[in-house]
């Protein structure tokens, strides 16, 4: 097996390759508005890297979001594309899952305690969050991802440690801080992995956007007369 | 003719999701999926709308032109795509999918101009432009005048519009007479029945001090406060507002000042073939003037069938392919999408 992964929901533009067993290559930028500019040259460089040709690659996984929408379709129609173009199966996963994941594989021993936040960057001064509950064997979600401003929630989330850029950008309502501040792809690739180890079927590869387009009718026609 | 490079082109920049295959000056396939009825409730094209419409419509586009064109992606010889001017967000997705397809399948990638992309297609229709040659491109984001010594790497602007592209005052106009958006077609569906002297309205930079300062440029946005001051006074008077005479008056005047120029544009620069490409050339008395006044002047004029004028995967692939066979090099894997693109920059 050689998994693909790739993620551009966060500040990070991130692909990874993972055979089943490991990471074999990963290329990370943090760019938060160069999501167009580094997914394919990472792509070309994990293969590069790991020593294995884009033939190889037998399933393709890619970070559904939340996250700024022309970043996170970025990554979305790249994974498709290059799924689709080799004749692979394309699935996605929670990218604020694999921030959770990163931090349970960071922390194994479980000491992380019992919950905590997953919060990033939503811009307009709103983070995409989400509950998890994270032990020893894993990573549970206990709450489905929305979107909000961070002092909306400081209340319901105070105390719990906070993954992600949230924690930074909004330390006055959210924290501590923990783990990583982006996604990695190395981290998405090894949870899909065991979701598949485990005989789990994986989303598939949609975007989670959580607001609706801005866009309203056109006010009336101003007069053109005095 | 059989041969040629097999390239496939991927564009993006507005509201169509365009897929075309194109073997050296044959088209094969010319896939378009198109949001333009998600955006008609807003008068105009939302870009996060058209943006999302992209990414569902990509894979499945790609997939029907290369049912279309009865070709395997594995059998292409180069990727094309739009990587400007457009909407940003919109062309971030068709340049990430060319990007990805060239990673997948190992296969060179040209970012090309839509502008020259515009110009190229007819190259699929009617063969290799003379060179040079001048183009008269239309459209709702663009108006322009060019000079065209080789659409593959000198592309040169003569004048543009100042202010409202003409398919913008299209529009506008549209709204004005309670047509609906897009203004294009149904202007010039309503114009057939009407009578285009009625009103004289104006002809913008055609007077002898703008023809001296804008010579080959263009000015809508006061034909289009015109149109609208006129129908308000008739409003206002609770006169009828007649409809189809407005609209081929105001239709009248845009073609007028467009093909005026375009032919003295030949005229001045000793160039015979003129092509008219854009969405705005898909309009029939455009045609039907730009044909008159062509003949008149003894100028060959070129315009692709109104099909291949609005945007389009095939226009990218045509272009595409003419840069495969010149020899021109690759684009780098990092190119961006760029919003803004000179039309003098054909490849990004
Ligand atoms: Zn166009």
């Amino acid at each position: 097996m050689l998994l693909l992964a790739i993620d551009t929901a966060t500040s990070a533009i991130t692909v990874a390759l993972h055979d089943g067993e490991r990471v074999l290559a990963e290329c990370t930028t943090v760019d938060a508005r160069g999501h167009g500019e580094y997914v394919a040259p990472g792509i070309a460089e994990v293969l590069t890297k790991a020593g294995r040709a884009a033939a190889d690659v037998s399933a393709v996984v890619v970070g559904t979001g939340p996250g700024p929408y022309t970043g996170l379709r970025i990554g979305l129609v790249t994974a498709r594309t290059f799924a689709f173009a080799r004749g692979v199966p394309v699935f996605g996963v929670c990218s604020l899952d694999a921030m959770a994941h990163q931090a349970w594989l960071e922390d194994a021993s479980g000491a992380l305690g019992q919950s905590c936040v997953v919060a990033t960057d939503a811009r307009r001064k709103e983070v995409y969050w989400a509950l998890y509950e994270i032990s020893g064997r894993g990573v549970r979600r206990r709450s489905e991802p929305m979107v909000a401003k961070a002092a909306m929630i400081a209340d319901e989330v105070r105390g719990l440690p906070v993954i992600g850029r949230g924690a930074v950008l909004y330390a006055e309502s959210l924290g501590p801080r923990m783990g990583p501040l982006d996604v990695s792809a190395g981290a998405l690739a090894d949870l899909a992995a065991r979701m598949l180890a485990a005989g789990q079927t994986l989303p598939e590869p949609e975007p989670m956007y959580l607001r609706r387009p801005d866009a309203t009718p056109p006010p009336p026609r101003r007069p053109a007369l005095p | 003719m059989t041969g040629g490079p097999l390239v496939l082109g991927i564009e993006t920049s507005c509201d169509e999701t365009g897929v075309g295959i194109v073997r050296g000056q044959i088209l094969l396939a010319d896939a378009v999926a198109s949001s333009v009825e998600e955006h008609a409730r807003f008068g105009g094209v939302v870009p996060e709308v058209a943006s999302r419409a992209h990414l569902e419509a990509m894979v499945p586009t790609i997939e029907r032109a290369c049912r279309e064109a009865g070709v395997r992606l594995d059998d292409l010889d180069a990727i094309a795509v739009t990587a400007g001017p457009g909407l940003a967000g919109a062309l971030l997705v068709g340049v990430a999918a060319a990007k990805s397809l060239a990673v997948a399948l190992g296969k060179p990638l040209y970012g090309v101009n839509h502008l020259a992309a515009h110009v190229a297609v007819d190259i699929v229709e009617h063969g290799l432009l003379a060179e040079p040659t001048i183009a008269l491109l239309v459209s709702g984001g663009h108006s322009s005048l060019l000079l065209v010594p080789d659409v593959t790497h000198d592309v040169r602007s003569l004048g543009s519009t100042i202010d409202d592209a003409a398919g913008e005052a299209f529009d506008k106009v549209a709204r004005v007479l309670g047509l609906p958006f897009p203004g294009g077609p149904h202007v010039d569906r309503v114009a057939t029945e009407g009578n285009s002297a009625f009103v004289a309205f104006p002809r913008g930079l055609t007077s002898g001090k703008d023809m001296a300062r804008h010579r080959y440029d263009f000015s809508f946005s006061g034909l289009k406060t015109s149109v609208a001051r006129w129908v308000e006074a008739r409003e206002r008077a609770g006169e009828p507002v007649p409809v189809a005479d407005v609209a081929a008056s105001f239709q009248e005047a845009v073609v007028d000042v467009l093909t005026r120029k375009a032919v003295l544009a030949c005229q001045e620069h000793g160039v015979d073939h003129l092509l008219i490409g854009g969405g705005v050339a898909a309009n029939t008395r455009l045609r039907a003037m730009a044909q008159q006044r062509c003949d008149a002047a003894g100028i060959l004029l070129r315009m692709p069938r109104p099909g291949l004028c609005t945007d389009n995967g095939a226009m990218v692939a045509a272009l595409g392919a003419q840069m495969v066979s010149k020899g021109r090099s690759a684009s780098a894997l990092d190119l961006p999408a760029d919003s803004s693109m000179p039309v003098t920059l054909v490849q990004a």
